[in-house]
């Protein structure tokens, strides 16, 4: 995958795939380094897959054997001199973490990760997402949007197509005018 | 900048547009599928899935919901979109990108033809 954005839209996929009905998103860049974390509270994986998970040829799936996404993101952040780390409990849910050295030559862009989230905007689970760049801070909560909508459905095109604009503003002006 | 007061508005707009659907057949819902497991992903589903959102949204079309589903089972054709008008055959489209969203968006959506050039080609 060319940018960041779409290896943690995939990993966010994980999660609803697993029912989750919360899921937290950090990016934290601080210090030359680019900080991710996808916390979910689905179904969780036992100790035994979760052994295997990195490998590209288990996945939970049944149609066949293939689960790119959780090897891609490993690969792309130890490409960039980071670390990855993945934790579940069976029945409470999984942590993802991937750090990234931001000046490391061999680090894939962020993108556009306003782009990258509508797809998982949902009135089925919340999403809270933590983007931090320098100490400036945007928070994106769509348990506080729906409040907001007062039962207007939040994954209505209406309010995805603002919801892509809203995002992609706030992420620029905290990324004050830095190229992630 | 874009503030999530403004949300307000469209809000208001909206309980007055779902009001009058209150009484519509939920039956009569276009369904734009598209596949965003890695394979879609990794070969370009995003800007197709946001682009068909701007299209929707941009023709103020209220029967039409754009939504986002695993692997659709053919990965080297992504990225791939399947539409599901009522009372039709299910189609799907294949290697799509956001150049051929409004064509889609134009011809099968807006005038009921299908696309025959975006279908699955013989060898």
């Amino acid at each position: 995958m060319r940018e960041l954005s779409l290896h943690f839209l995939d990993i966010i996929t994980n999660s609803i795939k697993a029912d989750a009905k919360n899921i937290r998103f950090y990016i934290i860049v601080k210090d030359n380094v680019l900080n991710m974390e996808i916390i979910d509270d689905g179904k969780g994986m036992s100790e035994e897959f979760l052994e295997k998970v990195v490998d590209p040829f288990k996945t939970t799936r049944t149609t066949r054997n293939i689960g790119m996404g959780i090897p891609l993101l490993k690969q792309a952040a130890e490409a960039a001199g980071g670390k990855f780390k993945i934790e579940s409990t069976l029945g409470k849910g999984t942590t993802v973490k991937a750090s990234f050295i931001l000046k490391h030559i061999d680090r894939a862009p962020l993108g556009n990760l306003a782009d990258a989230l509508i797809p998982v905007i949902s009135e089925n689970f919340d999403f809270f997402m933590h983007y931090e760049v320098d100490g400036e801070i945007f928070i994106f909560d769509t348990k506080e949007i729906k409040k907001m909508l007062d039962g207007v459905p939040i994954d209505s095109q209406e309010i995805l197509a603002y919801l892509n604009g809203y995002l992609a503003d706030n992420i620029k002006n905290i990324n004050g005018g830095k190229i992630l | 900048m874009k503030s999530i007061e403004e949300i307000m508005a469209i809000r208001d707009k909206m309980k007055a547009q779902i009001s009058n659907r209150d009484n519509a057949d939920d039956s009569t819902e276009t369904r734009i599928v598209v596949g965003l497991a890695t394979c879609g992903i990794a070969a370009g589903a995003v800007p197709v899935f946001n682009a068909f959102v701007e299209e929707v949204q941009k023709r103020n079309l209220e029967n039409v919901r754009v939504v986002r589903s695993g692997c659709l089972g053919m990965c080297k054709l992504e990225p791939m979109v399947e539409v599901f008008v009522p009372g039709e055959e299910k189609v799907t489209y294949v290697y799509i990108t956001p150049d051929k969203v409004k064509k889609i968006m134009d011809d099968h959506i807006e005038k009921g033809k299908v696309c025959s050039e975006f279908l699955i080609q013989e060898a």
